[in-house]
């Protein structure tokens, strides 16, 4: 099922939660809504769950409005950032709850809830733990319950509200990538929110980066992340260095002064070299060097006493062998300017 | 690990073995006094003369009123608090409105009232000559000396007990398992019997308890409405005392026996559902 959401706008008290927001859900498609805490991608896809009234605008399931209708009759299928396991049910009475409280007349038998559940437990491999309580799984084991729980009812759009928030670091990169096989097995149109950039762009087919009750840009991972549309987005996803620039002749030139465009180039687009290259190039000191991972950060300050920081190839690290305090010279490869801090200029 | 340092392997709240040893006996004196020793006497007088003696007392058709009373009163105000409590357990803690810190207060007026105060409210509002006496009367209604009067206070006074007992622990729960059960489609009143009352059961448990026993064990507020009718209008606390100014002490002390019998059995039911629950938040840790 496709989803619509047309100029929706929720206010809570002062607080204003979303602003006129208009996002399209394709069917089938696995979509994240990325942004930092408070900028209303939770109540977003509450409103779409109907678990918040908006105070504007409509919920299109299937081009048909959904407004009036309640949060059991949109049968959606909500994962729930704690959770929310029904702490006194087995794991088993959790995933059997939605086919248990339907209606008499659209109710499944006893022995076909049996085999539902139990071809849930087998897709989530919690087989062996269906006689155990909530509070006896690991975070990892209750999330994949609650998922399981959410499926059997056979929703028409799954909603996940920070599916991996509260998972340990390793757990969460399994989770996610088991998150992304089940949605292509399964293929039910899929949102979750999320505030961890690598995790929308690792698993979404659609990213929309949702800042201040505003959605900032909707696109694939790789347009968002390589065509910004907003310095906003180009800030939130991945670290980023930001500088003042002048454009002459078409070419970005890196400023000290304020100058009313603003210049981002990520830490790996900055080459650092003992001799001056090309005309943009500006001189720092090394700061700090940290060698561990897969690239050398190098944590530089200008002369102008602005922090730049800079990722490179190990290789190229130790064939130069940088040493902390030595002056060098920095040229960034590529830049993304922005005037006014909302629309791209040159990428 | 053993510290090299013995100072500082003692814990930091730790008094030497002198204190310990005071503050204990201290706590165990004046519980000795003040409540285990009254408690032996009632049994101990209750079955001063024997068994038959003690037995022979619940003959007594104005005793046997009296419990009937007692255990009459009780069955239509725990119910009635029972409701209520849950009622207002929900909306104070699900739900944010105006007057929530009235009704919270409200909730626990009973408790801050003297009880005979209470009483003498009652009186005045459905009394001959209270606001509604005139007209209860020319409709044949009788409330105050009569067995709704004391229904009535009942009720008033045991108000606070379920309500205060399901606050806390529905405050804590908030609304996810009940917004999770409402997107697997369930409808409120299978959400409610399935999900909410589950997660209160053993503090609703313990708050029909505490209210059970105040209900049958109060004495001032429904002495002041009773009018003291033997074998009609008194309760069994009611019923001790009257028994106990005719000098009739087996009997009065058999009567009390009963409903210290009462008190400990809620005191048994209270250590198994702190056990119950304490169980379960090992678990849940």
């Amino acid at each position: 099922m496709s989803i619509a959401v047309r100029g929706i706008t929720k206010r809570f008290g002062g607080f204003t939660a979303l602003e006129s927001v208009d996002l399209d859900i394709p069917r089938g498609k696995l979509v994240a809504l990325l942004g930092p805490s408070g900028s209303g991608k939770t109540t977003l896809l509450r409103i779409v769950a109907g678990l918040e009234i908006p105070d504007a605008g409509k919920v299109q399931f299937d081009g048909e409005d959904v407004g009036s209708r309640s949060v059991r009759e949109r049968r959606v299928g909500f994962v729930f950032q704690h959770y929310a396991l029904f702490r006194h049910m087995t794991v088993f009475e959790n995933v059997a709850f939605g086919l248990r409280v339907r209606p008499r007349k659209l109710r499944p038998s006893a022995a076909r809830i049996r085999e539902r559940v139990g071809e849930l437990l087998d897709l989530i491999q919690l087989q062996t733990q269906a006689e155990r309580y909530p509070s006896q799984l690991s975070g990892g084991q209750r999330q994949r319950v609650a998922l399981a729980r959410a499926l059997a009812v056979e929703p028409s759009v799954l909603l996940l509200d920070e599916p991996f928030g509260a998972l340990d670091a390793k757990v969460r990169v399994e989770l996610r990538r088991w998150l992304r096989q089940l949605h292509d097995e399964v293929g039910v149109t899929s949102v979750f929110v999320t505030h961890d950039q690598d995790e929308a762009l690792e698993v979404a087919d659609q990213v929309a980066v949702m800042n201040r009750g505003r959605i900032e840009q909707v696109g694939t991972p790789d347009e968002v992340y390589h065509r910004p549309a907003t310095s906003f987005v180009y800030n939130f996803l991945g670290n980023v260095n930001l500088f003042h620039g002048r454009i002459d002749d078409g070419t970005t030139r890196i400023h000290e002064e304020e100058t009313g465009h603003l210049v981002f180039v990520r830490p790996h687009a900055l080459e650092i070299g003992r001799q001056p290259t090309g005309a943009n190039h500006f001189r720092a000191t090394i700061k700090h060097i940290n060698a561990a991972g897969p690239f050398v950060k190098v944590e530089t300050v200008t002369e102008w006493g602005a922090t730049v920081h800079v990722e490179m190839a190990q290789e190229r690290f130790r064939a130069m062998a940088l040493r902390k305090g030595e002056q060098i010279f920095v040229t960034p490869r590529d830049v993304a300017v922005f005037s006014d801090e909302r629309r791209s200029v040159s990428a | 690990m053993v510290s090299a340092m013995p100072a500082m392997a003692a814990p930091a709240v730790s008094e030497s073995r002198g204190v310990r040893g005071l503050l204990i006996g201290i706590s165990v004196a004046f519980l000795s006094v003040f409540i285990l020793a009254p408690l032996a006497l009632i049994f101990a007088t209750a079955f001063g003369h024997g068994i038959l003696p003690y037995l022979r007392s619940f003959a007594n058709p104005d005793t046997l009123s009296a419990i009937r009373l007692t255990l009459l009163a009780a069955a239509i105000a725990v119910p009635a608090n029972l409701v209520f409590g849950v009622a207002a357990a929900w909306a104070i803690g699900k739900f944010e409105f105006v007057g929530k810190t009235l009704l919270i207060s409200l909730i626990d007026l009973p408790f801050s009232v003297s009880p005979v105060v209470a009483g003498l409210t009652y009186v005045l509002i459905f009394g001959a000559q209270g606001l509604l006496g005139p007209w209860l009367s020319a409709h044949g209604v009788q409330i105050i000396f009569a067995i709704p009067g004391i229904v009535l206070v009942t009720i008033f006074v045991t108000v606070p007990f379920i309500a205060r007992e399901l606050l806390p622990l529905i405050a804590v729960q908030g609304n996810e398992e009940e917004e999770a059960a409402l997107t697997l489609g369930a409808n409120g009143w299978q959400t409610f019997l399935k999900v909410t009352l589950p997660n209160v059961k053993w503090a609703l448990l313990y708050g029909v308890i505490l209210c059970n026993a105040r209900a049958m064990g109060e004495f001032g507020a429904v002495s002041v409405v009773s009018g003291h009718i033997r074998g009609l209008t008194d309760t069994m606390p009611l019923q001790i005392e009257v028994l106990y100014n005719d000098y009739q002490f087996v009997p009065a002390f058999a009567l009390a026996s009963l409903l210290a019998l009462l008190a400990l059995a809620t005191l048994v039911v209270k250590s198994l559902v702190e056990w119950r629950a304490g169980n379960l938040q090992g678990e849940n840790a």
